[in-house]
């Protein structure tokens, strides 16, 4: 063998460390042995073993968003490959940068249904960025920095490479990653300079404005969310929040009206609704945040800055677009906002204060915490006091109540603090990604925030939690429901709450003592603290059984089908407003 | 208005220009079945071998803001270098094939010939009861011809569906 001649799986590896990895969330399997084989004979490169493959996945996004690097999932062909769907599809939906190398049953086997195979790069096509596979080993090194590339630019998001196993031992030429471009992939990163001065001219003349910011900002890097602070205070505009854009602009800051949508505060969704000049910076006015589309923000010009081209123009028509990087165009603006002198109407601005501050007054998130039963709300307001003095705390949740709650509640003053299932709304995500978090940060407190129904979809993780000595904390509201199931249930279909109570649930405690963890519980609202404080205590991973009001829903809301003006804003409002029955076949 | 249901829905061709590999065109009909977007003509083929550029032509259907839509979900596929909507963009030539099987004798027979000549049909093969013709033309023209031989025998059609290209000077 010629010296610069390397095996496929070493290859691999030599290009994962030239991509700067230094941690992979993965499970072995026959055709992905070879590389577990050079896995094994290095250093460079630390494998995480994962329980299941989804567990990998979204490991590597609860690494990839509290890191801003690529997130790397090894995984098996077949049955591996086909479990890491459910991960793919949610790191494709919130734009999450992944690199899955799957393995493949050899290249002469492809096509002939051989033992754990499966069309891996036809069933991840439409849940990843783009796909790969290795059909000559010479590729191969090309192919893993092409999709490094594509992985964490533009709009980030995963991208599988399919690796049969010939390709992993066959020998082939290493190249390192080059910087030449691809030959048509190039995303547009800066933004269009007349278009920035028209939505400045616009934000100037604006007497009743609103930024509405997402995920965008946090994907761009911690930088934008500084501009995104900075301009947001220059102008004194009212900002509100996305769920997967909290912390891109500080929880704390008096013009911060909380999230929006669905679940969102009053004052943000009315001041949506009610505003003359909207300012959309990395978010994509999904059907959570407009509520019924032809009733969305009526009376707004609307200024749209998106580094995704097909994000402008989806659902909503905005009259002034802006594709390119949040960061670069935020950047642009502040100077262009700066030399323009831009001065907006100080009266009319303070009217919208006043407006807003009487929105404010309805306490939207107020609930009452009496008697013996713990609200969830309570529990959640008591962690986030109790842990908003320390300076690393990550929070991760799963899909539900507890998530919008955990929203809701949890204050966020930084970006990449805050993990969450956001479009694809995947029950199961918040353990494996507090696992993914925690290894990215050993030192760090990672808390999953989770539902009791939600946490046993991928319960298994807790034995990788063991194996690392990861002290994650998982912390359950648990009402014994899939709560915002039987929310619907009741607000939809007249209480008949078909399948939705969980029977037989495990005992928390012991769950968590058999695999070598804590396991605390709190029944009585008088607990939760203390057991809080030992959670923060205790330096092993822990459960925290949090046995919350079974009945309580989630509000505000904004039934679907309904307009932002059409929240229900607790259960007395329920009977007042029943819910239109338009909005039942929607989600 | 931020709704687009009261739009009116246009035709559209559009040409796109993608790197010729395994799976672009899967990828391709991919995002129009999961998104709900109608295709009505789909060619495609390597239009420049040293480049290892295939060329798509797609006829669809929609509103401007599904037209947008399309083009902009297009774009962002990694293999596609270029999208052009050559409806929108100027003058264009559409063309389109069909292979056209009349089975018949008697006064049918010379009715479907006397026709294609008409409409500058060619005929590819005959049998004592049998033509097959081939025509070029818009997809009205073919509509129209193979409209017409239905009564007089049609039995098979095989078209290529719609290929386009600019007027004038300028390539994609």
């Amino acid at each position: 063998m010629a010296s610069n001649q390397l095996t496929g799986a070493e290859i691999l590896l030599k290009a994962l460390v030239d991509q700067g990895v230094d941690e992979i969330f993965g499970y072995p399997g026959g055709a992905v042995l070879p590389i577990y084989d050079v896995l094994f004979q290095q250093n460079a490169i630390r494998h995480i073993l994962v329980r299941q493959e989804a567990g990998a996945v979204h490991a590597a996004e609860g690494y990839a968003r509290s890191t801003g690097k690529v997130g790397v999932v090894l995984v098996t062909s077949g049955p591996g490959a086909t479990n890491s769907v459910t991960g793919l599809t949610d790191a494709l939906m919130d734009s999450i940068p992944v690199v899955c190398i799957t393995g493949q049953v050899p290249t002469h086997l492809i096509g002939n249904d051989a033992f754990q195979e499966c069309d891996t790069t036809g069933i991840t096509r439409p849940c990843t960025k783009h796909n790969y596979l290795v059909k000559n080993v010479n590729d191969l090194a090309r192919i893993v920095h092409e999709a490094f590339h594509v992985a964490r630019s533009g709009r980030p998001g995963p991208v599988v490479i399919d690796l049969p196993k010939d390709m992993a031992i066959a020998s082939g030429t290493y190249v390192p990653p080059n910087r030449v471009g691809h030959k048509s992939y190039a995303p547009k990163v800066k933004g269009d300079l007349d278009a920035i001065k028209r939505a400045v001219e616009l934000m100037a003349g604006a007497k009743k404005p609103i930024f509405y910011c997402g995920g965008g900002v946090i994907n761009s890097g911690p930088a934008a969310s500084k501009l995104l602070t900075q301009f947001v205070r220059t102008t004194g505009f009212p900002c509100t929040l996305t769920l997967m854009g909290l912390g891109a602009f500080p929880a704390s800051d008096p013009q911060f009206l909380g999230m929006l949508g669905m679940h969102g505060t009053y004052e943000a969704n009315l001041a949506m609704n009610q505003c003359d000049v909207m300012i959309c910076i990395g978010a994509r006015f999904d059907d959570r945040i407009t509520g019924k589309l032809a009733a969305f923000s009526p009376g707004s010009k609307k200024i749209h800055v998106d580094i995704d081209q097909s994000s402008i123009n989806k659902n909503v028509r905005v009259d002034v677009p802006i594709v390119g990087d949040v960061g670069h165009v935020l950047e642009d603006m502040i100077k262009v906002w700066k030399s323009s002198q831009a001065k907006p109407d100080q009266n009319a601005l303070k009217a919208w204060w006043k407006q807003i501050d009487q929105w404010r007054a309805r306490d939207c998130l107020k609930y009452q915490q009496k008697g013996d039963i713990i609200k969830p709300q309570y529990a959640i307001q008591r962690l986030y006091e109790a842990t908003k003095h320390l300076d690393d705390v990550y929070i991760t949740t799963e899909v539900g109540q507890h998530q919008m709650w955990a929203a809701q509640f949890y204050g966020f003053e930084k970006p990449n603090h805050w993990m969450t299932s956001g479009g694809l709304g995947t029950m199961g995500y918040g353990l494996p990604a507090a696992m993914g978090v925690q290894i990215a940060h050993p030192d760090a407190l990672v808390i999953d925030i989770a539902g009791e129904a939600s946490i046993l979809m991928n319960i298994q993780e807790m034995s990788t939690i063991a194996q690392y000595r990861l002290p994650v904390k998982a912390f359950i509201l648990n009402n014994e429901y899939m709560g915002m199931v039987r929310q619907w249930q009741e607000l939809l279909h007249g209480g008949r709450y078909a399948e939705s109570y969980m029977a037989s649930l495990p005992d928390f405690v012991k769950l968590a003592e058999s695999f070598g963890a804590v396991g605390l519980r709190a029944e009585k609202p008088g607990e939760v603290d203390d057991v809080i404080a030992e959670m923060l205590k205790c330096d092993k991973a822990v459960i925290a059984d949090i046995k919350v009001d079974k009945k309580e829903n989630c509000f505000p809301m904004i039934p679907s089908g309904s307009a932002h003006n059409e929240m229900l804003l607790g259960p007395g409002d329920e009977a007042e407003k029943p819910v239109n029955e338009d909005g039942m076949v929607l989600v | 208005m931020n709704v687009t249901t009261t739009a009116t829905t246009n035709r559209h061709t559009i040409a796109v220009l993608v790197d010729n590999e395994p799976g672009v065109l899967a990828r391709v009909i991919g995002l129009f079945s999961g998104r709900g977007y109608n295709i009505e003509s789909l060619t495609v083929a390597e239009v420049k071998a040293v480049e290892n550029l295939s060329r798509i032509t797609i006829v669809t259907s929609g509103t401007p803001m599904v037209i947008e839509q399309i083009k902009a979900q297009l774009s962002r596929l990694v293999p596609v270098h270029k999208v052009s909507d050559l409806t929108l963009e100027g003058p264009a030539v559409e063309r389109e094939l069909a292979l056209v099987k009349v089975a018949g004798k008697g006064d049918k027979r010379v009715e479907s010939l006397r026709i294609a000549d008409i409409f500058r049909a060619r005929v590819l093969d005959s049998t004592n009861e049998s033509f097959v013709f081939e025509i070029v033309g818009d997809t009205g023209k073919l509509d129209a011809f193979i409209r017409l031989m239905q009564p007089l025998g049609l039995v098979d059609v095989s078209r290529t569906g719609v290929v386009a290209i600019a007027r004038g000077a300028e390539a994609l």
